[in-house]
């Protein structure tokens, strides 16, 4: 094998801090799009036929771009923000970007599972639209939300990896540099091994989490 | 003399009959009338849903008053405009034309923040419950006064009241989907009254229950009819739900109200076929086989007649000073007793026989007691 403990463990790290920090990021655009997705849409608490429409093609634009062309378009913009357009610190600003709209129409799925009958109690009772939201409708969604989120987690690891292929370190960039292109299949087989107990890891937490809100 | 086969004594309330007689539904009372006493008012209320190429007009022109303090029934099929009609008293729903005033208010004239203030005085139940499965039985009843930002200490209390109040005081800390649905409506009725409303609208309350539940949340609305003097408004397509608690009913048809007043009224003298029907969905006034064989072969010098009482058993019976009276014969064929908010209900298919000239002056006697009297014989066949 010719990689060292050292690398291995450095690049589960530089995965788990591109996974952990884009999906933050991308936690926080893709809720307030998502939100903003169902209630500005027809019949709904603040409807509003612009903003409804700008969002939503500009979701479906952005989610019709293959993350690795998704990658070297946006370079100039990652330039823009961390000042380079390679290593982990710039892999992140492309997921964030993938995962942002990918994560709004999650939130806007679970949010529209929720029975209307909820929001026309809410209503009934004088609660504001922001209190509908956040009180009514997000507590309702938050099973359903917690698996939308896991879902969007995978799909950020495989992101991580495709980002490791163009410099962005991780694991994706150990499997590519050593196990493809220098023949070493052991160390394919252990990224690839690690990538997998990641990802079903992260399916079982939410699993989990999910099960536990749910209470029915 | 009478010859009962079935002894159903049905004495005439008088009285209760006059005040029967209420306003015709299309009464023209001057704004200033119309106010008195009133709870809510639909004035002229047109609802019309605009949708791609057609539209679909949900209510027409509808007039009715809720009196304070009474349970004032709405019956009618599905799709009649019914849901329409009871969103429009909370601006769930906003009248194409005409106005709805609720304890003097109309809804549509107050700025947002005074809508919700006279939301809160208006609690409302549904067919589906619509409660939070994410949240306990003590913060679904809770909602309200959360929204409203009271108190901690105020909230708690009140729930608590609330719980006691439907029965549900060892379910606070349950959740929703491990209730029945007798018990879903329950927290349903004390959210609804948590910020103690004088209006409560009921949308197809008890529709997803069973006959057994059904009943039980009646009598309990009934019970916060009378323990907190809500006035009810029930919109419903069981004319049983109509019968067990309202004061007064209407029926809505096709977005239209055709038939309104008592609910005695309604039930001894619907005027509109649709009505009867309902009606009949409830009295067990279907008369039997053996009877129809009777009336086939009628004869000359015999009557057969259905008359409906509303009345209590104490006091006179009709029917025996009318063979008292008149040399006449009566015989009770058949006769079937309903309870109508606890007076019995009465419907008798009686025979006369005797002189024509006697059976005459016996019916004009009846007649003059305000009873329904209707001769079958135009039934048969
Ligand atoms: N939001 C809506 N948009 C369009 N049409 C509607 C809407 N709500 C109700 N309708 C129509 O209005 C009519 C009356 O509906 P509704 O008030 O729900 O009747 P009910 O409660 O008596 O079944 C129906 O024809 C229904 O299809
Ligand atoms: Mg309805």
């Amino acid at each position: 094998m010719l990689v060292n403990q050292e690398q291995l463990l450095q690049a589960i790290w530089e995965t788990v801090v591109m996974v952990g920090v884009s999906l933050i990021f991308s936690f926080f655009i893709g809720l307030v799009l998502g939100v903003l997705l169902v209630v500005t849409r027809k019949g709904h608490l603040l409807e509003n036929q612009i903003i409804f429409t700008i969002l939503n093609a500009g979701i479906n634009i952005f989610r019709s771009i293959p993350f690795i062309i998704l990658m070297v378009a946006v370079i100039p913009f990652t330039r823009l923000i961390v000042g380079t357009s390679i290593g982990t610190a710039a892999a992140i600003v492309p997921m964030i970007l993938f995962a942002g709209p990918y994560i709004a129409r999650l939130i806007e799925n679970s949010l529209l599972e929720v029975d209307q009958g909820v929001i026309e109690a809410a209503q009934a009772m004088g609660a504001t639209p922001w209190q509908i939201m956040t009180r009514f409708l997000l507590p309702e969604a938050l099973s359903s939300l917690l698996l939308g989120i896991t879902i969007a987690t995978i799909g950020l690891v495989g992101a991580s990896a495709m980002a490791g292929a163009v410099g962005g370190g991780g694991l994706g960039d150990l499997a590519i540099t050593y196990g493809y292109q220098r023949f070493d299949t052991v160390v394919m087989l252990l990224t690839v091994g690690i990538l997998i107990i990641m990802v079903q890891g992260l399916q079982s937490l939410g699993n989990y989490l999910a099960r536990r809100v749910r209470r029915r | 003399m009478i010859r009962t086969s079935l002894l159903i004594v049905a004495k005439l309330d008088l009285w209760q009959l006059f005040h029967m007689e209420q306003l015709p539904y299309k009464a023209i009372l001057s704004e200033k009338e119309w106010g008195i006493g009133s709870m809510i008012i639909f004035d002229q209320v047109t609802k019309i849903y605009e949708g791609k190429g057609h539209s679909v007009k949900a209510l027409q022109n509808v007039d009715l008053q809720v009196k304070k303090g009474e349970i004032y029934g709405v019956i009618g099929f599905s799709g009649a405009g019914k849901s329409s009609l009871i969103r429009c008293v909370n601006a769930l729903e906003r009248p194409s034309s005409g106005r709805v005033i609720v304890d003097g208010k109309n809804l549509l004239q107050l700025t947002a923040k005074e809508v919700r203030e006279a939301k809160r005085n208006i609690g409302m139940i549904f067919q589906h419950f619509n409660l939070l499965h994410s949240k306990t039985v003590f913060t679904n009843v809770a909602m309200p006064l959360l929204v409203a930002k009271r108190p901690k200490e105020e909230v708690r209390k009140r729930v608590l009241e609330l719980l006691a109040f439907v029965g549900l005081e060892d379910k606070a800390n349950s959740y929703p989907d491990q209730l029945s649905g007798g018990q879903k409506q329950r927290v349903g009725i004390a959210r609804a009254l948590v910020t103690n409303p004088k209006v409560l609208l009921c949308d197809e309350a008890t529709s997803a229950l069973d006959p057994e539940t059904t009943k039980a949340i009646l009598q309990l609305l009934k019970q916060v009819n009378q323990a907190y003097g809500v006035t009810i408004l029930m919109i419903t397509h069981e004319m049983s739900a109509i019968r067990e608690i309202c004061d007064q009913v209407a029926v809505l048809d096709q977005g239209k109200i055709v038939e309104s007043g008592s609910v005695f009224q309604v039930f001894s003298k619907p005027k509109t076929a649709i009505a009867a029907k309902f009606v009949r969905s409830v009295m067990n006034d279907h008369i039997p086989e053996s009877i129809y064989a009777l009336l086939r072969e009628q004869r000359e010098d015999r009557h057969i007649y259905r008359i409906v009482f509303v009345g209590n058993s104490a006091g006179e019976p009709l029917l025996s000073q009318v063979a008292k009276t008149y040399t006449v014969d009566v015989n009770i064929l058949y006769g079937s007793i309903t309870e109508l908010q606890g007076i019995p209900f009465g419907n008798l298919i009686v025979q006369f026989s005797g002189a024509e000239k006697e059976m005459k002056r016996a019916l004009l006697h009846i007649h003059q007691q305000k009873v329904t009297v209707k001769e079958v014989l135009a039934d048969v066949s």
